[in-house]
C-alpha cells in the first residue's frame, strides 16, 4: 500500500508537469505549481516513512518494455533516501513559492521542476534496470533544462553543456555496468541480478563503472567539474536540489549496486571509494576556501561533503568484505546519515545564498558585506547552516562527521595492511577537511553578512520573502533536532544496515537521555541534548553576567578607523585576503595559483595591482587534453564523411576480411 | 550413391565460385550482364540439387525464384538499362585484372580456412557449402568495390546475395529460406533502384546539370 500510493503521487507529480504547459497563461501559476510539488513531496514522505521497518514491498507496472514492465520496490534504504528526497523536494518547493515569484520566465522552469523531483523519487524506487536508467535520465535531462534556465548567458549555456556532457558519461557507464551484471542473458530486474553468482573481474569491472557513473553524479574528483559551473547557474531552489538531494541519489545508485547487487564485497572494493573520498573531500575545501562566488563555493562544500559520504562507505564495505558487522553498520549508518544530514543544511545554505542574491544581485561575496542588519533572518538561519556544516554541536553535521570518524578509529582492526595504511592517511585527510571546512564558512558568513557593505547594491538590500524564510527555518529546525536527538535517526537507519551490511548499531533509543554510542557505551558517546543545553546556559549565563557587571545600555558608534579618518569600504578585510595563508600553505595540493603584483615606480601615479590566477588542475590537466584529443581525431576523421561509395564499401570490406582473419587465426 | 550427391553439390557450389572469378574478371558490361545469368542459372542447378538431396519441395521454389528473377528478368532488365543510357560498349578500367585475381584467391582461402574448422561439427554438406559461400560473398563484396560502374556494382550486389543464398539452401533444415529469398530478392530490388537514384542523382549534381534543366524546360 505505502508503494502504491508512492507511485500514485509520483505519477501526480509527472501530471503538474504537464499542468504547468497547459495553464502557463494563469498569472498565478508558479504558485499554484509549486504549491502541488510541495503537498505532493509531503505526501510521498508520509507515504513511505510511516511503516517504518516494514517489510520490502514491490509492484509492477504495465509502462515501459511491453515483455518487461516496469518494476518498483520499497525496502528500508529507498523508503530512507525517499524521504531525503522528499524532505528536500519540499522545502524546495515552498522556498520557490517566494523565490520563484520574480522569476523572469518562469515557464523555463516551471515544468522540469515537478519532472525532477518525480525522476528522483523514480530512481529510488525502480527495481529493473530499465526503470533505474530510464528514470535516472530523466532526471539527468529534466535537471539539465533547468540548468538551462538563464540560456541567455553564455556562461550557463556552457556550463549546461558539460553538465549533459558529464550526464551522459555517467548514464554510460552505468548503461554498461548493468550490461556487466545482466550478463548474456539479460535478465535486467535487480532480484535476478542479485541471486546470479559473480566472477571477481565481473564484479572489479562494475566496481569501476560504477564509480565512475555514480561518482559524475555525485561529483567524486576528478569527475566533479560540473557541479561547480552547474550550480551557480541553476536557479537557487533548483541549485539546492541539485546539490542537496541529487547527488544523494547518486549515492543511493552506488550503494544499490555496490552493497546490494554485487553481492558480497572482496576487501579490495574499499579502496577507491576511499581514496577517492578523501581526494574529494580535500580539493573540495580547499576549492571551497578560495571561492569567491558564493554559490559555487557551497558547490565545492558539496564535493566535500559527498568525498566524506564516499569515505564511509568505503569504510563499511573494508569492515563488510572482512565480515565485521558492527563496524559495517557504524560506518554505514554515518554516510547514510551524513547523506541526510548534507541534504537538510546544504538546502539552507543555497536558499540563504538564493536569498542574498535576490536581495542584492550579487552572487560575488567581495561585493557583498554587512548584511545582517538589513537581512537579520536570513542571516541568523545562514548561520545556523553554516554552524551545522561545519560539524560544530550541537547540530547534525557534528554527528555524522562523529561517526564517521569513530568509524575510523575502528580501521585497526582491518587485517589487511593495504587498508591499515591507508585508512589513518584517509583519517588525517577528513579531519583536514573538516578543519578547513569551518574555516571556509567562518569565511563564506563573515564576509557576506558582517562587517560594512562593499557595494551599493549590498547596501540596499531587503529582507527575504516569508516563505523563503519559513522553508529555511523548518529545515534547520531539521537540523537542530536531528542534532539534538541522533538516537532516531540512528534508529531510523538501522533496518537498512540490518539489509545492507548484515548488521546493526545497538538500539540507540534504548539509551537514557538521548545518548548515541557507537560501539558501546563504556568506548564512547555522545549526548547531543546535554552540549545543546550546557551552550545555552552557558551562553545565557554569560549574557546575564556581563549585562550584571556591565549595565549600561548598548551603544552604538562607528567602527575603529586605526587613526585615519574616513576609512575606505575596501580597507575591511576581503574574502581573498582571509583565503590567502591556505592557498598559499595547502593551495598547491589541489590547484596552481599564479600571483602577479604590478608596483609602480616611486614617483609614478597609478595604483598598485596584485592579480591571484587560480588554475584547476583536473581542468587543465585533464579535460583540456582530452577535449583537444576529441577535437583532433574528430577533425580527422571528417575526412570519412566525403568519401565515394567505392571507398565506403571498401571500409566495409577491409572490416570485413581483418575481422575474418582475425577468426580465422 | 551418397558420394555422388556430395560430388554433385560440391561440383555446382565451385561452379558458382568459377562464375564469381569470372564475373571479377569481365570488364565489358554486356559480357558481365550475361555472366552474371550464368552465375544465377548456377545457384538455380545447385540449390535445386540440395533440394532433391535434402528431400526439401521448399527449395524448389527457392530455385524458381532464382532462376525467374535472377536468371531472367534482372539480366533483362539490366539489358534494357544499359542500352537506355548508351553505356552496353563501356569498357571498365578495373583496376589490374592480375592482383584482382589474386586478391579473390586469397578470400576464398581465407574462407575455407575460417568455415573449415568452425563448422568442423556440420555435415560434410552444410560444411563445403558454407565455404563456398563466403567465398562467394567475399567475391561479391570485392567487385562491388573495385567497379566504378553503377551496373558493375549491382551485379556484384547481387552475385554476393547469391552466395547467402546457397549458404541458406545448404544449411539443413531451414523452414524460413523460402521468406528469406523472396525477401531479399526484394531488397535487391530496392537497391538497384536506390544505386541508380543516387549516380543518376551525383551525375546531374556534378556534370549534366545545365543539361537536366534544359530537358526538364522542354517538357513543361
Amino acid at each position: 500500500m505505502p508503494l502504491d500510493l508512492a507511485l500514485i503521487f509520483v505519477g501526480a507529480l509527472f501530471c503538474v508537469s504537464v499542468l504547468s504547459i497547459r495553464r502557463r497563461a494563469r498569472s498565478d501559476i508558479s504558485r499554484i505549481i509549486y504549491t502541488l510539488c510541495c503537498a505532493l513531496c509531503v505526501l510521498i514522505f508520509v507515504a513511505v516513512v510511516s511503516p517504518r521497518g516494514a517489510h520490502a514491498l514491490s509492484a509492477t507496472l504495465p509502462l515501459g518494455l511491453p515483455w518487461i514492465g516496469m518494476r518498483f520496490r520499497l525496502d528500508a534504504l529507498s523508503a530512507f533516501f525517499l524521504a531525503v528526497v522528499n524532505i528536500g523536494g519540499a522545502a524546495a518547493s515552498v522556498y520557490a513559492i517566494g523565490y520563484g515569484a520574480h522569476e523572469k520566465h518562469p515557464m523555463r522552469v516551471l515544468p522540469f521542476f515537478p519532472a525532477f523531483i518525480a525522476a528522483m523519487n523514480c530512481v529510488v524506487l525502480a527495481d529493473d534496470a530499465f526503470t533505474f536508467l530510464v528514470a535516472w535520465e530523466f532526471m539527468s535531462l529534466s535537471s539539465w533544462a533547468l540548468v538551462l534556465a538563464s540560456h541567455q548567458e553564455a556562461e550557463s549555456r556552457s556550463a549546461a553543456y558539460i553538465y549533459l556532457l558529464m550526464a551522459s558519461f555517467g548514464t554510460l557507464c552505468l548503461l554498461m555496468a548493468f550490461g556487466v551484471l545482466g550478463g548474456v542473458g539479460g535478465a535486467y530486474d535487480f532480484s535476478t541480478i542479485r541471486e546470479a553468482p559473480k566472477d571477481a573481474w565481473k564484479a572489479g569491472l562494475v566496481l569501476g563503472l560504477v564509480i565512475l557513473g555514480a561518482g559524475s553524479k555525485a561529483g567524486l574528483v576528478p569527475l566533479h567539474i560540473w557541479l561547480p559551473l552547474a550550480h551557480p547557474a541553476a536557479p537557487s531552489h533548483v541549485s539546492a536540489l541539485m546539490s542537496g538531494v541529487m547527488t544523494k541519489v547518486a549515492i543511493y545508485g552506488f550503494i544499490r549496486i555496490v552493497f546490494d547487487l554485487l553481492g558480497q564485497p572482496a576487501f579490495w572494493w574499499s579502496i577507491h571509494p576511499l581514496v577517492l573520498g578523501a581526494l574529494s573531500a580535500m580539493t573540495g575545501i580547499l576549492f571551497a576556501t578560495v571561492q569567491s562566488d558564493l554559490k559555487k563555493l557551497l558547490a565545492y562544500s558539496t564535493i566535500e561533503n559527498i568525498g566524506v559520504i564516499f569515505v564511509a562507505l568505503g569504510l563499511a564495505l573494508a569492515f563488510k568484505a572482512n565480515g565485521q558487522a558492527l563496524p559495517a553498520a557504524l560506518a554505514f549508518t554515518a554516510a547514510l546519515f551524513h547523506v541526510f544530514n548534507h541534504a537538510l543544511f546544504k538546502s539552507v545554505l543555497f536558499f540563504g545564498a538564493g536569498a542574498v542574491l535576490g536581495a542584492t544581485g550579487e552572487k560575488n561575496i567581495e561585493k557583498l558585506g554587512g548584511l545582517i542588519k538589513s537581512m537579520p533572518r536570513t542571516a541568523f538561519l545562514f548561520l545556523g547552516g553554516c554552524v551545522a556544516i561545519a560539524a560544530l554541536p550541537p547540530l547534525n553535521g557534528f554527528v555524522s562527521e562523529w561517526l564517521v570518524f569513530q568509524a575510523i578509529l575502528l580501521t585497526p582492526s582491518l587485517p589487511q595492511w593495504i587498508l591499515k595504511l591507508i585508512t589513518p592517511l584517509v583519517g588525517v585527510a577528513l579531519a583536514l577537511s573538516a578543519a578547513l571546512g569551518a574555516g571556509c564558512y567562518v569565511r563564506a558568513f563573515g564576509i557576506v553578512f558582517l562587517g560594512r557593505a562593499r557595494s551599493a547594491a549590498a547596501q540596499a538590500a531587503s529582507e527575504t520573502d516569508g516563505w523563503s524564510l519559513g522553508a529555511m527555518s523548518v529545515l534547520l529546525a531539521m537540523c537542530l533536532l536531528a542534532g539534538v536527538a541522533p538516537s532516531f535517526m540512528i534508529d531510523t537507519i538501522s533496518p537498512a544496515a540490518q539489509e545492507y551490511v548484515g548488521g546493526r548499531m545497538i538500539v540507540q533509543g534504548d539509551l537514557p537521555w538521548l545518548t548515541i554510542a557507537p560501539v558501546a557505551e563504556s568506548r564512547s558517546s555522545y549526548n547531543g541534548l546535554l552540549v545543546f543545553v550546557f551552550i545555552l546556559l552557558s551562553s545565557f549565563g554569560a549574557m546575564r553576567l556581563i549585562r550584571t557587571l556591565w549595565p549600561r545600555p548598548v551603544r552604538r558608534a562607528p567602527p575603529w578607523d586605526c587613526g585615519y579618518a574616513d576609512s575606505s569600504l575596501a580597507t575591511q578585510y576581503t574574502a581573498s585576503s582571509f583565503a590567502q595563508p591556505v592557498r598559499r600553505a595547502l593551495g598547491g595540493l589541489a590547484f596552481s595559483t599564479r600571483e602577479s603584483l604590478d608596483m609602480p615606480l616611486p614617483g609614478e601615479t597609478r595604483a598598485a595591482r596584485f592579480t591571484v590566477e587560480i588554475g584547476d588542475r583536473f581542468m587543465n590537466g585533464l579535460y583540456t587534453p582530452l577535449a583537444k584529443a576529441v577535437w583532433f581525431c574528430a577533425g580527422r576523421l571528417n575526412v570519412v564523411n566525403f568519401l565515394s561509395i567505392q571507398e565506403y564499401l571498401g571500409l566495409v570490406f577491409v572490416a570485413l576480411v581483418v575481422l575474418l582473419i582475425i577468426v580465422a587465426l | 550413391m551418397e558420394h555422388l550427391n556430395l560430388d554433385v553439390a560440391q561440383l555446382l557450389a565451385g561452379s558458382l565460385v568459377l562464375v564469381s572469378f569470372m564475373l571479377l574478371y569481365q570488364d565489358r558490361l554486356s559480357g558481365l550482364i550475361n555472366i552474371f545469368a550464368l552465375h544465377a542459372v548456377a545457384l538455380t542447378l545447385s540449390v535445386a540439387w540440395q533440394a532433391y538431396v535434402q528431400h526439401a519441395p521448399h527449395l524448389y521454389v527457392t530455385a524458381g525464384i532464382a532462376l525467374i528473377f535472377k536468371a531472367t528478368i534482372i539480366p533483362v532488365a539490366l539489358r534494357r538499362i544499359v542500352k537506355q543510357l548508351r553505356i552496353h560498349r563501356t569498357v571498365e578500367i578495373v583496376g589490374g585484372i592480375g592482383p584482382t585475381m589474386f586478391l579473390g584467391m586469397f578470400l576464398v582461402a581465407l574462407s575455407l580456412v575460417v568455415m573449415l574448422p568452425a563448422t568442423a561439427s556440420a555435415d560434410p554438406f552444410a560444411r563445403e557449402d558454407l565455404a563456398f559461400a563466403l567465398a562467394i560473398v567475399l567475391l561479391g563484396l570485392l567487385m562491388m568495390v573495385t567497379r566504378r560502374n553503377a551496373v558493375s556494382q549491382i551485379i556484384g550486389f547481387m552475385s554476393l546475395e547469391n552466395g547467402l543464398i546457397l549458404a541458406a539452401a545448404g544449411a539443413d533444415g531451414m523452414p524460413l529460406v523460402v521468406e528469406i529469398s523472396v525477401a531479399l530478392s526484394v531488397l535487391v530490388a530496392f537497391i538497384v533502384i536506390g544505386i541508380f537514384l543516387f549516380r543518376i542523382r551525383e551525375r546531374f549534381d556534378t556534370v549534366d546539370l545545365f543539361e537536366l534543366d534544359r530537358v526538364r524546360g522542354e517538357k513543361r
